[in-house]
């Protein structure tokens, strides 16, 4: 949106692909309390919707669809869709991450009856139950300190000694009594009957496994760069993230990325709109160069 | 035009189970996120299906027994009724292509 922003007050003509939610993955999030300007913090999907009107307001149009595949025709670049085809004269790549799996059993067949990936979405459903969070950086605590408002009781658990999450956040989850922490532990598999009702873990320590009785599974264990069909047109990095010069350009003169998708990225969204729109300002200076 | 109905539990039996066409109950939450970006999609498949689906909503804060009692544990969740009984569930947001096809693949099953 803030691409579109730029671009569209550069008087260039400016289309939003998305194949999702607007907004992205911060629609998940209750309140942003670091986007600068907002002094009560506002959440994830006021904050975007604010940007997209905004960004039209000026312009920018908006088409659903999946993009497939981009192919470069000198100074035209053609991207592809599931929707057909639409020339460009640049084109800006900010598909952001995809949360990541654990990758254990029970985690897709319970997907929806008991794990998930968004507390503010779920986590009233778990009123006075017990639940566990995965993870140990910022998304983890966040939603495990969401979720007191609902569960009684809340079992982060991480594989690591040491939380990867801000200090702030750090300071207000060790101080929360409904929330325990559970180091150095990895969940080996996801069970229940209908519905989520234990975990099986295990102690890399100890390499000891129990098994405890949860009614819900919030998985944060990361995400990833959502680069899938650009693999062989850019150059990516060891994770797949959008390697960037300076100016946002990526390895294909006239293809620049922004935000998480991007190699170095702090993955916030500050940094993103940011991104954004330097990328434009520098499609605009390609363009016309 | 038409737009989806607000309702509370205690008419679901007369609204949902009891209606004459298929119904698509959105179920969904103020505070969430993904509930608010499905809802313009939902507003459209409304008046795109107007009389041949009914559209509800259905606010699960104010309506638990009914989320618990079709085994909603995450919003938004779309479920589509024909004859009383659930013939599709969508979880999670899509974009409105995607709801188009699962809808169409529930009425004509």
């Amino acid at each position: 949106m803030s691409a579109g922003i730029y671009s569209s007050r550069a008087r260039l003509g400016s289309l939003l692909i998305e194949k999702g939610a607007i907004g992205g993955q911060i629609i998940n999030a209750e309140l942003v309390e670091n986007y600068p300007g907002y002094i009560a913090g506002i959440s994830g999907i006021d904050l975007t919707q604010a940007m997209h009107q905004q960004a039209t307001k000026f312009g920018l149009e908006t088409l659903a669809a999946e993009v497939t595949d981009i192919e470069v025709n000198g100074k035209q670049k053609i991207v592809k869709t599931s929707s057909g085809d639409y020339l460009a004269g640049a084109v800006i790549i900010a598909g952001g991450s995809e949360r990541q799996k654990l990758g254990v059993p029970g985690e897709a067949e319970y997907t929806g009856k008991g794990v998930s990936y968004c507390a503010t979405c779920d986590g009233a459903f778990f009123r006075d139950k017990t639940v566990t969070v995965v993870g140990g950086g910022n998304a983890a605590i966040t939603e495990a300190l969401e979720l007191t408002k609902f569960a009684s009781r809340i079992i982060l658990i991480h594989r690591r000694h040491e939380l990867r999450a801000t200090k702030i956040l750090q300071e207000k989850v060790t101080s929360e009594p409904k929330i325990e922490i559970i180091w150095d532990t990895v969940v080996e598999e996801i069970l229940g009957e209908t519905f989520v009702n234990k975990i099986r873990v295990r102690n890399l320590n100890t390499d000891k496994a129990s098994v405890l009785d949860v009614s819900g599974v919030f998985i944060n264990v990361g995400s990833q760069p959502a680069t899938g069909y650009l693999k062989g047109l850019l150059t990516l990095d060891a994770v797949g993230a959008i390697v960037t010069g300076e100016r946002l350009e990526t390895s294909v003169p006239g293809i620049f990325a922004a935000g998480d998708i991007r190699s170095g990225s702090i993955r916030q969204v500050i940094a993103a709109a940011g991104d954004g729109a330097a990328a434009a300002v520098n499609a605009g200076k390609y363009i016309s160069g | 035009m038409s737009k989806p109905v607000e309702i509370k539990e205690v008419i679901f039996n007369e609204m949902v189970l009891q209606a004459k066409t298929p119904v698509l109950v959105d179920f969904w939450a103020p505070w969430c996120g993904p509930c608010r970006m499905v809802a313009p999609v939902v507003d459209e498949l409304a008046n795109e299906y107007d009389g041949k689906v009914a559209f509800v909503k259905i606010n699960v804060d104010d309506n638990p027994k009914i989320a618990s009692q079709y085994g909603v544990m995450s919003i938004p969740t779309l479920i589509v009724f024909k004859n009383g009984q659930p013939v599709s569930n969508i979880v999670g947001f899509r974009p409105k292509a995607e709801l188009k096809k699962s809808l169409d693949t529930a009425l004509a099953s």
